[in-house]
């Protein structure tokens, strides 16, 4: 069974802002979800199936659709693999429609780390591995720099070719009214910025805000029905990556095996590929997913940024229009929703007129969650405008 | 737990332990040193690891073997991971390895690393194959690199464990 075909997403939302301090968590859910429902044109009641994550506050789905009234639940998913989480629960959803469990998927994400620190999975004594990781002092930049620094060691990966991820995150920024970051920066700014751990410095660092998002993902019966534009959903792959037992790899990400999955299922190559939402938690996040994807050659991402690919609309593969989680949103801490929302502004034609990418047809939107190369999410998203 | 003794290198082992305690405390070379002074968080222990954590009191690395496809396995559990055997033996590590991928911690560390002084956070290989999560201490910044090769030391903290924190072997 494929998913090809087999589900569309109908409703897609971004909170609007980056700094809520007037506003519940569970209200936080309720308000994107009521925007992404309203985008479709559905309704609470309409809603049959609920897909969250870690950031969801309560019992998994369970206190989230009770706040939410969701009484007409019959599939629900808790799947947390970290900031890919979303662009997993779309395939999960696309698949459960397939097969005839539900009609109309609501995923939700939402969260406030500038109020108070949110939960977080990664920080609980109880996981098996925090007594010999955690008491040496982890923190997340830490992690995703221990695989830059690697990176650099194995391929020559250089600090400029990191920087120009920024660069081109904030050059597509510039057009995103609602944007945490909206000022234009160069290689030199990304280099003259602090260390926060060595060689990434505070620009090659996602913003942390407030925020969240939704979408509603249907069947194509349900599509048909309704009057806004579709995106179709071509094709998924998710592969969790683990630390193998002490032979840690911190060069290769999950997308190795994420990405063939969706591209199979998809039926698409790389060239047909318009544009790519990519995580981008840090600019190696990006270098990294987009080698193992296959957009380059192994070790060559950083050239291949450099070249100015990633510059929407007329670079060779436009990513994260919306200026991505450098510089737009990375709503509590995870920026997997995000990720689908601008393709599905790319496909719906409504990115804006600066960063829209000419007749785009089909989008990619790729997550990664957790550390990096190390237990760690991927999911990969391929998505087409609707037919 | 069933271990099985490395004879070899158990002894020097304990040795650097004392030794790495000292030169926190007293170093005087003058150069800028990264490493020496790091708190020391009690690590959560349960029945799979109490013999770890006491083993480093004494000055000894242990990892995991299995028993039936010989590969290591850290972080140590009574599990393999590579075939799924469910029999492993704890051995002891020589405790000596090159560092696999580093970073300075500046800004953002956490918990009893909060406001601290930067350190370093590294991957080392030990020379049993593995690769684990430590840091490097007693080093200055401008030998850190790739390669580099280091010996573990210990570092009590006072709740009946020691973490095993590696500096430059020469």
């Amino acid at each position: 069974m494929s998913i090809r075909g087999e589900a569309m997403i109908a409703g897609a939302f971004e909170h609007p802002l980056r700094r809520i301090p007037d506003i519940s968590i569970p209200r936080l859910h309720a308000e994107v979800a009521a925007g992404a429902l309203a985008d479709a044109g559905l309704t609470f009641a309409d809603v049959d199936a609920y897909f969250c994550a870690g950031d969801a506050p309560g019992f998994g789905p369970l206190s989230m659709a009770d706040y939410m009234g969701l009484t007409n639940l019959r599939y629900v998913d808790s799947t947390d693999i970290g900031g890919s989480s979303y662009v997993a629960h779309i395939g999960h959803a696309a698949a459960a429609i397939a097969a005839g469990k539900c009609e109309v998927a609501l995923v939700t994400l939402g969260g406030l780390p500038l109020q108070g620190p949110p939960f977080s999975a990664v920080n609980n004594p109880d996981n098996p591995e925090y007594a010999f990781e955690n008491v040496f002092g982890t923190t997340t930049p830490a992690m995703y720099a221990l695989a830059a620094q690697r990176h650099m060691h194995e391929y020559g990966t250089t600090a400029q070719q990191l920087a120009e991820v920024k660069v081109a995150a904030s050059l597509h920024a510039q057009h995103n009214p609602n944007a945490l970051l909206q000022k234009p920066v160069t290689v030199e700014d990304v280099l003259n910025s602090p260390y926060i751990a060595d060689p990434l410095h505070r620009l090659d660092c996602c913003v942390i805000t407030d925020g969240g998002g939704a979408v509603v993902v249907v069947s194509p019966a349900v599509a048909k029905r309704l009057e806004r534009q579709s995106v179709t959903v071509l094709g998924h792959g998710e592969a969790p990556k683990t630390a193998a037992g002490g032979r840690i790899d911190l060069t290769h990400t999950g997308a190795v095996w994420s990405g063939p999955k969706a591209f199979a299922e998809a039926g698409v190559t790389h060239a047909d590929i318009d544009y790519a939402s990519i995580y981008d938690s840090f600019t190696i996040t990006v270098i990294e997913s987009i080698e193992d994807l296959g957009f380059c050659e192994k070790g060559q991402g950083g050239a291949f940024v450099a070249s100015g690919a990633l510059r929407a609309p007329d670079g060779g593969l436009p990513f994260n229009t919306d200026g991505g989680g450098l510089c737009n949103n990375h709503p509590v801490n995870r920026g997997g929703m995000t990720k689908v929302l601008e393709a599905v502004r790319q496909l719906r034609g409504e990115a804006h007129a600066a960063v829209q990418v000419p007749d785009c047809d089909i989008a990619l939107a790729h997550g990664t969650g957790g550390s990096l190369g190390t237990r760690m999410g991927s999911a990969t998203l391929i998505l087409g405008r609707e037919a | 737990m069933r271990e099985k003794a490395n004879t070899a290198a158990g002894g020097a082992v304990t040795a650097d332990a004392a030794a790495g305690a000292a030169a926190s405390a007293s170093d005087v070379t003058g150069r800028a040193r990264i490493g020496s002074d790091l708190p020391t968080p009690a690590p959560s222990q349960n029945v799979e690891t109490a013999g770890f954590w006491k083993a480093t009191t004494e000055g000894r690395l242990l990892f995991t073997r299995c028993d039936a496809c010989a590969q290591p396995t850290w972080y140590p559990r009574e599990f393999c991971p590579h075939c799924g055997t469910l029999d492993v033996t704890w051995e002891e590590a020589a405790g000596t390895g090159t560092v696999h991928s580093f970073t300075i911690v500046r800004r953002g560390a956490l918990g009893p690393y909060a406001g601290g002084p930067p350190y370093v956070l590294a991957y080392v290989e030990l020379d049993e194959g593995v690769r684990l999560m430590t840091n490097i201490v007693e080093v200055d910044e401008a030998d850190l690199r790739i390669g580099l090769p280091v010996r573990v030391v210990f570092h009590d903290t006072g709740d009946g464990s020691a973490l095993p924190r590696f500096q430059p072997a020469a």
